[in-house]
């Protein structure tokens, strides 16, 4: 990483998806505290929905895109061991990207699209909001030519060879994400900027919804999967150990990619325009794609154990008190773990077929994901963050103490945050009301556990507040010396000098996805043609 | 002559993937799993196959499925509607003695506003709206179901304790979102009168 165009490219990307988790974060502060009612004259139902429109936007969307696509660049740079191809692309996305994201951001910040990151027609936002969030999609885009053409660049100069771990991860990731994305891109290119503009009059909000769930599941494995490549590629090495198999790394990756896409419609067993038959061989996809994150687990404590034991930790559990507790990584990959198994609990209940009643829509659905996005996946963004910072500006971290404390008060302000969000939903709160005016017993008891959830906030507002501070130090210290660190990969036990073609490129595994997503998605698709639907009339919110 | 080529294309083309499919899993025998790791794996997939079977059996012989009836109506004309007329709302026991409660859901209320209906008695509720996305929660039972414009929501509950309940919208629909909310009390099943109204079925005829 020596190039300096390169690190600047990255840092850029990476800077625009700490700016947005920042300003996100404050939001979210602003939210537990409005939603709990103690402070009345916080109350105002306008400016909540367009924070929570605005924190849900700049989270799920831009803090995720920027950073994978700053985060690829990294990996592709360094793992193949050329620049970027066509710079001037890569910045073009960049910029597109980054207009689509002042162009939503003008309706949301001013209350006019308060329509949710869900969008949920047939409530309208004016056209700037989708053709911003549209840009932003086609920025990413941009990402995804480069990541390919370089990962089928080195495969053409390096004939038989192995691609490298970390960039047959990206490049799953990359198949992913066009696939995720087209199902949204249909619905807001045929549905919603048509609406917005006047040119239809109405829109079948059954088609819309299924069209976002065919986005909706694989997202989220398109948020996870860097934080996964730092499982395998970054944790053993900062651990001291081995990557545990190079070949079920990744199948697991092909896995993920392959079964988080034809499973959408566990975000829709409570709806009425989706038969329930679809509904359960999506569920059945769901428990499938389980697997790779059982074997996940599996190979990151196995490496973790293995320098446990090489550090000289002894006996069946021993070997956890001898791991490097102190390096942001080691440290953030248990942290990370820890969420995962809870959030993982949380998920076999939604995941559930017929139990996802019960906590269907209610306060316990924003607990689990952010548990399992914020918690699980961003604490590893932080600890990529903290690993790539000394490399990309060329100077230490300006405090590895202070790394430590916001990982851990990260970790602890997102137990307090989502243990009551979670009860909250048992007890039977919806998610997402401003405030709480049921004149009914039952909401006396959701009192308690909103004012542990503003302790929750609050702690990770400091802790949010520690990770930019540390960043920014470090980047802006005048004083210390040029270093020249590398990215160091992990080594796998077992070296995999060849793999089989279908371990090692995506062509068979894009014909797999397109079976099965005319599997799942074809006739739940198609059946809004041939049926006598009704559209619906646009409305304001 | 047409027909015979294409059926030879087809034998082509499954002798071809025939032959790829067991290259494949040739190679895919051939991949280096830690035998520690093949039981993980393992018992992975048996718990996996635990949960989907107790699900699938569930499905299939119990009948626990979410709702799913794939009926559209028109939410731009309710009021034309004869089965969602104001005075056709709400709980009825049609001639086989089923319980149908039919609600109307828009911004900011459920109508009618309040509704009583036996406890230990299977209630099938079909649920449309009026105008946007909205969701209906009874916590504490298993009555939710999304209120998607376009479509009715057929679900059938059976409430096991009497008392009072909110009815919640538990979908963003607006500003008022979280002022949409009404009662419904369940009343022990001996107690329970069905309305007057019930035997006049399909309600005051609006066309």
């Amino acid at each position: 990483m020596n190039d300096a165009a390169t690190r600047k490219l990255a840092l850029s990307h990476l800077w625009v998806a700490f700016i947005a988790f920042i300003l996100a974060c404050f939001m979210g502060v602003y939210q537990v505290l409005e939603r709990s009612g103690f402070i009345s004259a916080l109350d105002s139902p306008s400016v909540y929905f367009a924070s929570v429109s605005t924190h849900g936007v700049l989270m799920a969307f831009v803090l995720t895109i920027f950073f994978i696509m700053g985060f690829g660049y990294t990996i592709a740079a360094s793992s193949l061991k050329q620049p970027v191809w066509n710079m001037p692309l890569a910045w073009g996305g960049f910029w597109l990207a980054l207009t689509g994201v002042i162009m939503a951001a003008i309706p949301l910040l001013a209350g006019k699209a308060s329509v949710l990151y869900t969008f949920y027609p047939p409530i309208v936002a004016p056209a700037a909001f989708y053709i911003g969030a549209t840009l932003l999609v086609v920025g990413s885009w941009v990402w995804c030519v480069i990541m390919l053409v370089m990962f089928s660049q080195w495969k053409q100069a390096n004939p038989g060879q192995a691609v490298p771990l970390a960039m047959f991860a990206t490049a799953m990731n990359v198949l992913l994400w066009l696939w995720t994305s087209a199902g949204v891109a249909l619905e807001v290119l045929f549905q919603l900027i048509p609406l917005s503009l006047g040119w239809i009059d109405t829109v079948d909000a059954g088609l819309s919804r299924t069209l976002f769930a065919w986005t909706l599941h694989p997202i989220v494995y398109f948020w996870l999967i860097p934080a996964y490549t730092a499982f395998y590629v970054f944790v053993p090495k900062q651990a001291g150990s081995f990557v545990f198999s190079d070949e079920m790394a990744r199948l697991a990756f092909i896995v993920l990619a392959v079964f988080s896409l034809p499973i959408g419609f566990h975000h829709l067993y409570m709806d009425p325009e989706q038969a329930k038959g679809w509904k359960l061989l999506h569920g059945i996809g769901t428990f499938m794609v389980a697997l790779p994150t059982l074997v996940t687990g599996f190979a990151v404590i196995a490496s973790l154990e293995i320098a446990g034991r090489l550090r000289g930790g002894k006996g069946l559990f021993g070997w956890i008190g001898s791991l490097p507790w102190t390096n942001s990584m080691v440290l953030a990959v248990i942290l990370s773990l820890l969420m995962l198994i809870f959030g993982g609990f949380g998920g076999i209940v939604n995941a559930s077929y017929a139990m996802n009643a019960m906590i269907h829509n209610t306060a316990w659905v924003p607990g689990h994901f952010h548990l399992i996005f914020a918690g699980t996946t961003v604490i590893m963004y932080f600890a990529i963050a903290y690993y790539l910072w000394p490399i990309l500006v060329k100077k230490p971290l300006f405090s590895s103490s202070m790394a430590l404390v916001q990982l851990w008060t990260w970790f602890i302000g997102m137990s307090i945050l989502t243990t009551p969000w979670h009860i909250l939903g048992l007890l039977g709160q919806p998610r997402r009301v401003s405030s709480v005016v049921y004149n009914n017993l039952l909401t006396l008891s959701w009192q308690p556990y909103e004012l542990m959830m503003i302790v929750g906030g609050l702690v990770l507002l400091g802790s949010a507040c520690l990770f930019i501070y540390n960043l920014a130090k470090t980047q802006l210290n005048p004083s210390s010396e040029a270093i020249d660190q590398h990215i160091e990969y992990a080594e796998p036990i077992h070296a995999a000098e060849s793999v089989p073609e279908w371990l090692n490129d995506l062509k068979l595994w894009n014909k797999v996805i397109a079976v099965l997503m005319f599997i799942s998605f074809g006739y739940p698709i198609l059946q809004f043609f041939i049926m006598d639907t009704y559209g619906s009339s646009p409305w304001g919110f | 002559m047409q027909t015979e080529s294409v059926k030879q294309k087809c034998e082509h083309f499954l002798r071809d993937l025939n032959t790829q499919l067991h290259e494949f899993y040739i190679q895919f025998r051939a991949i280096h799993i830690d035998p520690l790791e093949r039981k993980w794996i393992a018992v992975s997939l048996l718990v996996v196959g635990l949960l989907v079977s107790i699900i699938v059996i569930d499905a299939f012989f119990h009948g626990i499925n979410p709702p799913g009836k794939v009926e559209t109506v028109d939410s731009d004309s309710l009021h034309l509607n004869k089965e969602f007329a104001e005075d056709n709302l709400g709980v009825q026991v049609d001639g086989k003695g089923a319980i149908i409660i039919r609600m109307v859901a828009g911004r900011y209320s459920f109508f009618p506003k309040h509704i009583d209906v036996p406890s230990e008695t299977p209630l099938t509720f079909r649920w449309v709206s009026m105008d946007v996305l909205h969701g209906v929660h009874i916590p504490m039972t298993n009555m939710s179901t999304m209120i998607v414009p376009g479509y009715v929501a057929e679900i059938t509950t059976t409430f096991p304790k009497p008392g009072e309940y909110p009815m919640l919208c538990n979908e963003y629909c607006g500003l008022g979102h979280n002022h949409m909310w009404s009662n419904i009390s369940v009343i022990a099943k001996e107690d329970w009168t069905a309305p007057v109204k019930s035997l006049a079925k399909g309600g005051s005829n609006n066309e």
